[in-house]
């Protein structure tokens, strides 16, 4: 008789929560910042200074200077009001709108559904971006407009995760069940359908944000969002990228703003999902 | 008596969490042994460690699953994938679930057995057709050539079990494997495994939680509860004559037909 | 006596985009009597579901009539709908998935109380008292369907249907996903529950095993696509099947 064999197991520890307070923390850290903005420039980031115009990082000016001797780093830190906050707004306003639209047609089915599901599809099948620029183009530039433009072209994704998981819930016992409680329908989709469906939509949304961000940038880049001078961290690329071989600070301090705030915001975006998912719940 | 499968002393446990407990049975060739239990009772992780199917956060934590001399948990992943088909072969609740959808059976079967054995398109039909011949399956040839969600859920189910055929394995794992269907096709496929015992002397542990089952099957019975065994002896005398409290519970809770 | 339930040439169409349409219930008539507790059992596919889901109005009936306590309940929508929900409730097979995992059970119980116009504090009292009588305690009220077993759970979710207290009570295989200890344990609450009130309730009990309907039911109908093949006393059809699929099933069990 041989001996028993006794092995050793690793034990995974579950990280959801640590990230989940990490990213967390540093995406409220980016939302504060951009809130208290104006209190935490070092310089007037509009103060025009042309005696020390493209000067490279120092001491007294971290980023360096642009063209007309403005502070960098008060420029991004300002900017990332204009930044920051639009992009919230735009998605904000998508999530909530998609959602509406997809749970209502998920729910009535029949013919509103299949009206609005072929409006949505007709959104979906043009360019994203090109179409916001065809949008923005004929609404004329300016912040206001990028977002409008957005939102018309990101709503479809949002209606489409709505209405399947609202589908979804229409096939499960516990909303039978409801039913059968003699509750109405604005007390089934407020009580069950939308407090259930709302994880996949908002870890959507989160992940969202960092493309939102990109895209806004974008649209300012090609002179479609925000305009000079207000410091938004795309037309800030935009203004500054004939100096990128020469003075490549001056482009490269908003590109990494907008790098560093996507990543913040993806990663939570993708540690809310995991911890939406119940099985990485279980206690 | 020789002995084909022994479990020795077999604790399995989930990222730290014992399932489990200090299990020890073996099996003769072509013995059937039933292993019952409730939802929870660890008895599918049993055979989910025979066959390496334990995951990532699995492990067999002490003890040793004996099979010809080898000790299963030991082997690394390619040594277990090399006596899967032709030494351990598996057949799940779902059997149509276990086939790819958008091939015909046939396909898939051909593909599974030159995992292990350099065989011609004409020499796996040949072979295949006789096989689910001798299982009592009707046109072969038809059935080889159909697709998954063509046949019924008994038939996919028997298709399952002749899939695992294939090969000749010493021991079929059966996992819930009539579940799933309805009382009228539970019955063929119960036969269907019995004809696989005797036409190829092949050992299949069985694992459910139809009692029915087990008692039309089983040479053996183990009942499990909260991962440790109950009571283990011939299925006469644990069925009927039943000497755990746990047991007695268990079979006076089955609905029985009074004829 | 007029009948809790009477079912009159119940007939659904499923009409097929591209394929031919699908009677999944063809023609079936039934009554369930005051008191009575009438077994439906069939195989996968052979409609007994697709009835249910007629009777509970969660699917519209294609033809044939359904009469709830003499008041036809076959076309009602809306706040008449509501009304007959008040003499007819349902168990369902999946206890984990028939609570919203986001609310608590005590919060599925008294939904219907609320919606009967109860205030909070009767509402807390009356479901107490609910789950007391459906064999769990009061603290259950305040978990949530993941935190207890199956069994629990299915117990909450007949104090549910017994909470608008129903003269129907329909369990929809409401045992089969249940381990056989504590499916026996449900039957017997099921029969305690009908013998406290003499005759006031009913149960449609669909299963797909006929031992347990045996064990349980007063009357027994076999269904098999979607047709209604038998109907009688358990015993006696068991005993001496009429129907060749009624027979083909008894002989399947080992």
């Amino acid at each position: 008789m041989s001996e028993v064999t006794v092995r050793k197991q690793k034990i995974k520890k579950d990280t959801v929560r640590i990230r989940l307070i990490l990213f967390g923390s540093l995406a409220l850290l980016l939302l504060l910042c951009s809130i208290f903005s104006d209190y935490l420039t070092p310089y007037d980031p509009y103060l025009q200074d042309l005696g020390n115009a493209k000067a490279p990082p120092s001491a007294a000016h971290l980023f360096g200077t642009d063209r007309y001797g403005r502070d960098m780093l008060s420029r991004v830190i300002v900017g990332s009001r204009t930044s920051i906050y639009s992009t919230l707004l735009l998605v904000g306003i998508v999530t909530a709108l998609g959602t509406a639209v997809g749970v209502f047609c998920g729910w009535h089915g029949k013919w509103i559904d299949t009206v609005l599901m072929r409006i949505s599809d007709m959104f979906l099948a043009f360019p994203g971006l090109v179409f916001a620029m065809a949008v923005a183009g004929v609404l004329g530039g300016g912040l206001q407009n990028a977002i409008i433009a957005l939102a018309a072209i990101s709503w479809p994704k949002y209606a489409r995760i709505a209405r399947s998981q609202t589908l979804a819930q229409k096939e499960t016992p516990w909303l039978k069940a409801a039913l059968l409680s003699g509750s109405g329908t604005w007390k089934i989709l407020f009580k069950h359908v939308l407090p259930n469906i709302i994880g996949p939509i908002l870890v959507t949304s989160m992940l969202d944000i960092g493309t939102m961000m990109m895209e806004l940038a974008g649209l300012s880049f090609l002179g479609l969002g925000a305009k000079p001078p207000t410091a938004e961290w795309g037309s800030m690329m935009s203004d500054t990228r004939s100096l990128l071989t020469t003075r490549p600070w001056v482009t490269l301090a908003p590109g990494f703003a907008i790098f560093v705030s996507v990543m913040i915001f993806n990663l939570l975006g993708d540690t809310i999902r995991d911890y939406a998912d119940p099985k990485s719940r279980r206690r | 008596m020789d002995e084909l499968l022994r479990y020795d002393h077999v604790d399995i446990s989930y990222n730290g969490v014992q399932v489990v407990k200090d299990l020890s049975f073996v099996v003769s060739p072509g013995e059937i042994l039933g292993i019952v239990g409730e939802s929870g009772s660890g008895k599918s992780t049993l055979i989910k460690a025979a066959m390496g199917l334990l995951g990532s956060s699995g492990l067999v934590t002490r003890g040793d699953i004996w099979y010809k001399g080898k000790n299963l948990p030991d082997l690394s992943p390619a040594e277990l994938r090399r006596l899967n088909g032709p030494e351990l072969a598996m057949i799940f609740q779902y059997a149509g679930s276990s086939f790819c959808p958008i091939r015909t059976v046939g396909a898939q079967l051909y593909e599974s057995m030159t995992e292990h054995e350099a065989i011609s398109r004409e020499q796996f039909r040949a072979c295949a057709g006789s096989l689910l011949e001798k299982l009592g399956f009707e046109d072969p040839g038809r059935i080889l050539a159909s697709y998954p969600f063509e046949l019924s859920g008994g038939m996919q189910q028997r298709i399952g079990i002749a899939a695992a055929m294939l090969l000749n394995p010493g021991v079929l794992f059966a996992d819930e494997p009539t579940s799933a269907l309805d009382v009228s096709v539970q019955k063929q496929v119960v036969e269907e495994m019995l004809l696989v015992r005797r036409t190829f002397g092949t050992a299949i542990v069985l694992v459910t939680h139809n009692i029915g089952v087990i008692g039309a099957m089983a040479d053996k019975v183990l009942v499990m509860r909260n991962g440790e065994t109950v009571e283990y002896g011939e299925t006469g005398q644990v069925l009927n004559r039943p000497r755990e409290a746990y047991t007695r519970l268990l079979m006076s809770a089955v609905p029985r037909l009074r004829r | 006596m007029e009948p809790v339930l009477k079912v009159s040439d119940l007939t659904k169409v499923f009409t097929g985009r591209g394929h031919a349409d699908l009677t999944a219930v063809d023609h079936i008539s039934f009554e369930l009597h005051s008191g009575e507790c009438l077994g439906l059992i069939g195989e996968s596919g052979s409609g007994k579901t697709t009835v249910v889901n007629m009777i509970t109005r969660l699917l519209d009936a294609s033809g044939g009539s359904i009469l709830l306590d003499g008041r036809d309940i076959t076309r009602v929508r809306g706040k008449e709908l509501r009304m007959a929900y008040r003499k007819m409730q349902m168990v369902f097979q999946t206890p984990a998935d028939s609570f919203d995992p986001r609310r608590t059970l005590g919060d599925g119980i008294g939904e219907s109380l609320r919606n009967l116009g109860l205030s909070r504090e009767e509402t807390k009292k009356e479901v107490a008292r609910l789950l007391t009588e459906c064999g769990l305690t009061p603290d259950f009220a305040g978990r949530y369907p993941h935190e207890v077993s199956g069994g629990q759970c299915q117990r909450a979710a007949i104090a549910r249907a017994l909470s608008v207290k129903p003269r129907l009570l329909i369990c929809d295989e409401a045992t089969s996903s249940l381990d056989v200890t504590i499916q026996k344990e449900i039957v017997a609450l099921l029969n305690e529950l009908r013998s406290q009130r003499g005759g006031e309730l009913s149960i449609l009990f669909i299963c797909h095993d006929i031992a347990l309907v045996q064990q349980f039911c007063d009357r027994v109908l076999v269904m098999y696509r979607g047709r209604i093949v038998e109907q009688g006393i358990p015993d006696a059809i068991i005993r001496d099947p009429g129907d060749a699929y009624t027979r083909r099933l008894i002989d399947s069990i080992l």
